[in-house]
């Protein structure tokens, strides 16, 4: 028997219908209109079975097991299903398919503030919210004091929170959250709000939990705070486990799944490689400049990208262009080497010839890049790639300062400030 | 280490199938929640407003001077032999606890819709609490009822040791409509716009603003399916005197709230599986 099991799931699936909700009307009279059409569409086609392409699955035979005291990472895409496992097993919504059970005290924690009254008093709504989280009210009257010393707000708790900065609001509310103590904890994107200080702060207390042996599942889309926080990480794609397992692994192979990682290619003479204009591609490929592994470029990593080509011409100059891409496909920058660095200002040699990009460090953000290649022999194209390389740059925890979420911009570069000069 | 305690409950969570069932115990454990919603909707109603709880006589008096100019004395509408405006009062008071409870229970899935698909908690609490809500504004008007009747020279006797029960027959009659509303609420919005125009026709159809010895005796069992007719006679009897004590129609009253409370109960745990998708 799997005696110390908390969270036990096993084939769970949801399925939603699109477009119509399950037979969800706004009023009567659209359901009384689509009711009539339906009717004339089953007249029309009589006997013919009704068309079920327009329901998806959220989820789809989703099983797996919690220990008692494990902390989780639940990852994937949007619409991977992340959220819908979490709601039921919060109970919130009920599975189509499947069983699940959860043994001691749930505590979900699915937004922040999540049954606040804005007309409320602070310890009004320290109470409510305790109350609907599932507290009793003489848990909350013993542990009020301790509440309110974690959000800081001691001088503020007699005021309606309507008047509180969202700062101070999300404070209260993760508090009364926060000392809930289940015995196991479901957590939706709770850090996708609020300034560093609080994300440290909520992070802190998952780690708590987590060491006080009590279980922790933690959806996020948030790979850095997974990795610091969870020693497993469960992967859903399409709403399928795609990997389940130790948390580095698993997020190395989501952050592959995006579209595959390639940090070298190379053509062989005698195979067909990408070519023209008397120029054949041989070799590119992405390196770390202090050796690392291309599969651990961090956002502080300087490198290169190195291309080699066969040039059976010898008239003209090629450029090797690089266009870079994030995941997102937004064009960063397109780049070409400037005139003064060509090797020879009379053209370029014949041969196996070698371009080489180097990238400063803090320069790229994190996440999936890809490099298409072009190269021009005197301004017109004669080779393209479109996805020469493809490669990640990872985010360091270092000089994060306890703030975790997805650092925005395209680029991430380093600038040289000079600051808080005393002005005459 | 810790291990599993006996007290470590299991909860199962599949796909409900087949008949659903009202959960009592449930909703007892978590009777705390139902007093603090409740306690936040009286609370929030109240705030910010100039009059305050005031708001809660307003109605059931304002009414009364309608009823009593327009009906009492234009009219010249029987009264069982009450002064006409204790006698309307006596009405407005219950009435005003059973159409303020149906209307906010109806309204109440749909406003928690934030909370639905955040936690869990059995949603029978939400139209409780939501009726519950509407006992406060009842003793409010109730107190004005009875400070009332001395100045008209009535007083209680021990009849309103009755009182109590049908302050629970209202109750229950207005989360059984309430739940059956809020459950269709989560559908069709139309709801929204039904529960006043109901709550209007049901005034009509209820001896608020005449009595009911103006329907024919042998009717009035059939006329008790509406069950405010039982509460309105039994709130007339107990406080006033009137002759329309417990009876057939009263009868007939308690039975048809208790029928449409139970299916309202089970309809809303019915239709509640989908409440998170849907509303």
């Amino acid at each position: 028997m799997t005696g110390d099991t908390v969270v036990h799931a096993e084939g769970l699936g949801k399925r939603y219908v699109l477009g119509r909700r399950p037979a969800v009307h706004d009023t009567l009279r659209d359901a009384l209109s689509s009711g009539a059409r339906d009717v004339l569409r089953a007249l029309r086609r009589r006997g013919g079975t009704r068309a079920t392409d327009d329901t998806v699955w959220a989820l789809r035979d989703v099983s797996f097991e919690v220990r008692r005291g494990e902390v989780v990472g639940v990852i994937g895409r949007n619409g991977a299903g992340k959220s819908t496992l979490l709601k039921i097993l919060s109970r919130i919504t009920e599975p189509t398919t499947g069983a699940a059970w959860t043994r001691g005290r749930v505590g979900s924690l699915l937004e922040v503030g999540t049954g606040f009254h804005a007309e409320l008093t602070g310890r009004e709504n320290v109470y409510l919210s305790g109350a609907i989280l599932g507290m009793k009210r003489r848990e909350i009257a013993r542990r009020f004091d301790e509440i309110v010393d974690f959000a800081e707000i001691e001088r503020f708790i007699d005021t309606p929170v309507k008047r509180y900065s969202s700062g101070m609001y999300l404070r209260l509310a993760f508090a009364v959250a926060a000392h809930l103590e289940p015995e196991i904890l479901f957590v939706d994107e709770v850090l996708a709000v609020g300034d560093a200080a609080f994300q440290k702060k909520c992070l802190g207390k998952i780690g708590d939990v987590a060491r006080e042996h009590r279980t922790v599942l933690f959806v996020s889309h948030n790979l850095v705070a997974v990795e610091a926080l969870c020693a497993r990480a469960l992967w859903l794609d399409h709403g399928r486990i795609a990997s389940d397992g130790r948390a580095g692994p698993v997020i190395s192979a989501y952050l592959q799944g995006a579209s595959p990682v390639v940090t070298e290619r190379t053509w062989l003479p005698s195979a067909p490689a990408p070519g023209g204009g008397g120029v054949r591609l041989r070799r590119v490929c992405v390196r770390a400049s202090d050796g690392a592994p291309p599969d651990r470029l961090s956002v502080h990593t300087p490198f290169v990208l190195e291309c080699e080509y066969d040039n059976d011409q010898p008239t003209g100059t090629l450029r090797v262009h690089l266009q870079f891409y994030d995941e997102k496909e937004l064009l960063l920058f397109d780049v070409g080497p400037p005139v003064e660095a060509d090797a020879s200002a009379q053209g370029s040699p014949t041969g196996l010839l070698r371009t080489v990009c180097h990238i400063p460090g803090n320069l790229l953000n994190d996440g999936r890049h890809r490099v298409a290649l072009t190269i021009v022999r005197d301004n017109v194209p004669v080779v393209r790639h479109p996805d020469a390389l493809v490669f990640d740059i990872q985010d360091s925890v270092e000089d994060r300062e306890g703030w975790y979420e997805k650092w925005p911009g395209a680029i991430r570069p380093r600038l040289r400030w000079d600051t808080n000069i005393p002005v005459r | 280490m810790a291990s599993l305690s006996e007290r470590d409950p299991t909860t199962w969570i599949r796909p409900s199938t087949g008949r659903p069932t009202i959960a009592l115990a449930e909703l007892w454990r978590y009777r705390e929640l139902a007093f603090f919603l409740t306690w936040r909707d009286v609370k929030v109603r109240y705030k910010q407003t100039v009059l305050g709880v005031t708001w809660a006589v307003v109605q059931p008096v304002a009414s009364m001077l309608v009823f009593a100019l327009f009906f009492g004395r234009l009219a010249g509408m029987p009264s069982d032999g009450v002064p006409y405006p204790l006698f309307s009062l006596a009405a407005l008071v219950p009435w005003t606890l059973f159409a303020q409870g149906m209307s906010q229970a109806a309204n109440s899935v749909v406003g928690s819709a934030d909370l639905i698909q955040k936690v869990y908690f059995p949603r029978l609490i939400i139209p409780v609490a939501a009726v519950g809500a509407a006992v406060v504004d009842f003793v409010c008007g109730f107190a004005v009822l009875v400070g009332m009747m001395p100045f008209y020279g009535v007083y209680p006797t021990a009849r309103a040791l009755w009182l109590p029960a049908f302050v629970v027959l209202a109750l229950a009659a207005s989360l059984a409509v309430g739940l059956w509303l809020a459950a269709l609420s989560t559908r069709y919005r139309d709801v929204r716009h039904l529960v006043p125009f109901l709550g209007q026709l049901w005034l009509f159809a209820t001896p608020v603003a005449y009595p009911t010895s103006l329907v024919p005796p042998t009717w009035r069992p059939l006329y008790g399916v509406n069950p405010m007719v039982g509460v309105i006679d039994g709130f007339r009897w107990a406080l006033l005197g009137t002759e329309t004590g417990p009876g057939p129609t009263l009868a007939v009253s308690v039975a048809v709230t208790l029928v449409i409370l139970v299916g309202g109960a089970l309809y809303f745990r019915r239709m509640e599986r989908v409440f998170a998708d849907v509303v």
